[in-house]
């Protein structure tokens, strides 16, 4: 079988409101996750973290049938290898997935990523890739999760790109013992997006 | 050495805010997305959780106690990237509704019935050239409230890596010459009709297995074309 001319790249289908069983069926499903929410593991390098946040939509309600991935370097700021799957010497992959609940909400157990650097070398400050599918979205959006009172976000090249006054849309905030990140799809507090 | 990945490949994309799908209206972001140069983050790709695939796991006629009911079909293809390359080891996942257009989801409350031997899920991993291919049976159209007399035409959810953050897709695969074409808000989304059309298998007569299986080629594409090298400093 010889392979077609590719004249382009596939286009973009939502995710649908109907993912969960195939994607994230967790135990309600006669299906098994292929990635989970919980990307601490016990020998990952970095400080222990919990992301906690809701997904809500231009009515402000919370968006029940979303899919958040994230995609972070570890603690010393390493991606895990593509081919390897996981750093050399932990099992770390630093990939996550989880669906929001009937309230919305989500959360992610990781480490706190270290730095890494932009295409000029400059460090970027630490952050954690956003990307959320839902239903009504045609496609995902990408986003990224920094850290509340880093000293680091002052010179974060990215962070310098939005506008000041919604940079906090884009700033997990310590919360007891988690951080909060939430997801405002639109509205006053509309979740700064990428055009990656 | 990385990629960077040209933002124009985007283009061809759904408008986020597609008001005839009504759920975008209050879903698409309002504000202008930031545009920004791809760093490491966005160039480099999540590690599979190859370990999950399990034998199986690409055939889903063979999930349950007995055969699910339904036109047992063949969907095969590649996964490329814009130069045509294959994109090898990557995970590809579908999820899908039974024969009668029946989602085993919860919230799925379309009056067809479920059937027992079937779930709808699979997965498998691209092979080093890029090649992928499941066993299914033929999913039914189904009916959603997104205006009177909405239907969706026959389709099978995917989900694909490939080699970056930016390279991530989920998409619809449909069947040839669906008369639903014509009234359907997610698929005519797409803005260029020929655009379109490669969300459309091919009935693929040579790979069908004769007194089996009708075979359907999907070829999936990704972003990845004039990947030019970039110094890592
Ligand atoms: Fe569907």
């Amino acid at each position: 079988m010889s392979g077609k001319p590719v004249s382009g790249i596939t286009p973009s289908q939502t995710v649908g409101p109907y993912f969960k069983y195939g994607l994230t069926p967790g135990t309600d499903y006669r299906w098994n996750d292929a990635f989970g929410n919980n990307l601490a593991t016990p020998d990952a390098v970095g400080e222990r973290i919990r992301i906690e946040g809701q997904v809500f939509d231009g009515d402000g309600k919370p968006v029940v049938d979303s899919m958040l991935e994230i995609w972070q370097a570890d603690g010393q700021g390493r991606f895990a290898d593509q081919t390897q799957g996981t750093l050399a010497n932990t099992a770390f992959r630093g990939f996550g997935r989880v669906g929001t609940d009937a309230s919305g909400a989500f959360a992610f157990d990781t480490v706190k990523p270290g730095q890494v650097p932009d295409p000029d070398g400059k460090l970027q400050a630490p952050h954690i890739l956003l990307a959320v599918f839902a239903r009504g979205m045609t496609m995902q959006t990408y986003s990224r999760i920094y850290f509340v009172g880093q000293a680091a976000n002052a010179t974060d090249p990215v962070l310098a790109l939005v506008p000041s006054e919604r940079r906090n849309t884009l700033m997990a905030t310590k919360q007891g013992a988690a951080y909060r990140f939430d997801v405002h799809l639109q509205g006053e507090r509309e979740t700064v997006f990428f055009d990656l | 050495m990385t990629l960077v990945y040209p933002r124009e490949s985007n283009s061809i994309h759904a408008p986020r805010l597609s008001p005839a799908y009504k759920s975008t209206t209050k879903r698409a972001p309002q504000k202008p997305l930031v545009i920004m140069r791809h760093t490491l983050s966005e160039l480099t790709g999540p590690a599979y959780g190859h370990e999950a695939v399990r034998e199986n796991d690409h055939d889903l006629t063979i999930q349950h106690d007995g055969e699910p009911l339904g036109e047992r079909i063949i969907v095969h293809g590649y996964v490329k990237d814009e130069d045509g390359r294959g994109v090898a080891n990557t995970l590809v996942e579908v999820w899908q509704a039974n024969a009668c257009g029946r989602y085993i989801h919860a919230v799925d409350q379309h009056p067809a019935p479920l059937d027992p031997n079937f779930t709808g899920a699979g997965r498998c991993k691209s092979d080093d050239k890029g090649y992928f291919r499941f066993v299914t049976i033929k999913p039914g159209a189904y009916p959603w409230g997104n205006h009177h007399n909405a239907w969706r035409p026959a389709h099978i959810h995917f989900s694909v890596f490939g080699h970056s953050f930016v390279s991530r897709l989920v998409t619809q695969m449909y069947f040839p010459n669906d008369p639903l074409f014509a009234f359907d808000p997610i698929y005519n989304s797409i803005p260029d009709e020929n655009v379109r059309k490669r969300m459309v298998s091919s009935f693929d007569l040579d790979n069908t297995k004769p007194d089996w299986a009708l075979c359907y080629r999907f070829d999936i594409v990704l972003r990845g074309r004039n990947a030019t090298p970039m110094e890592s400093k």
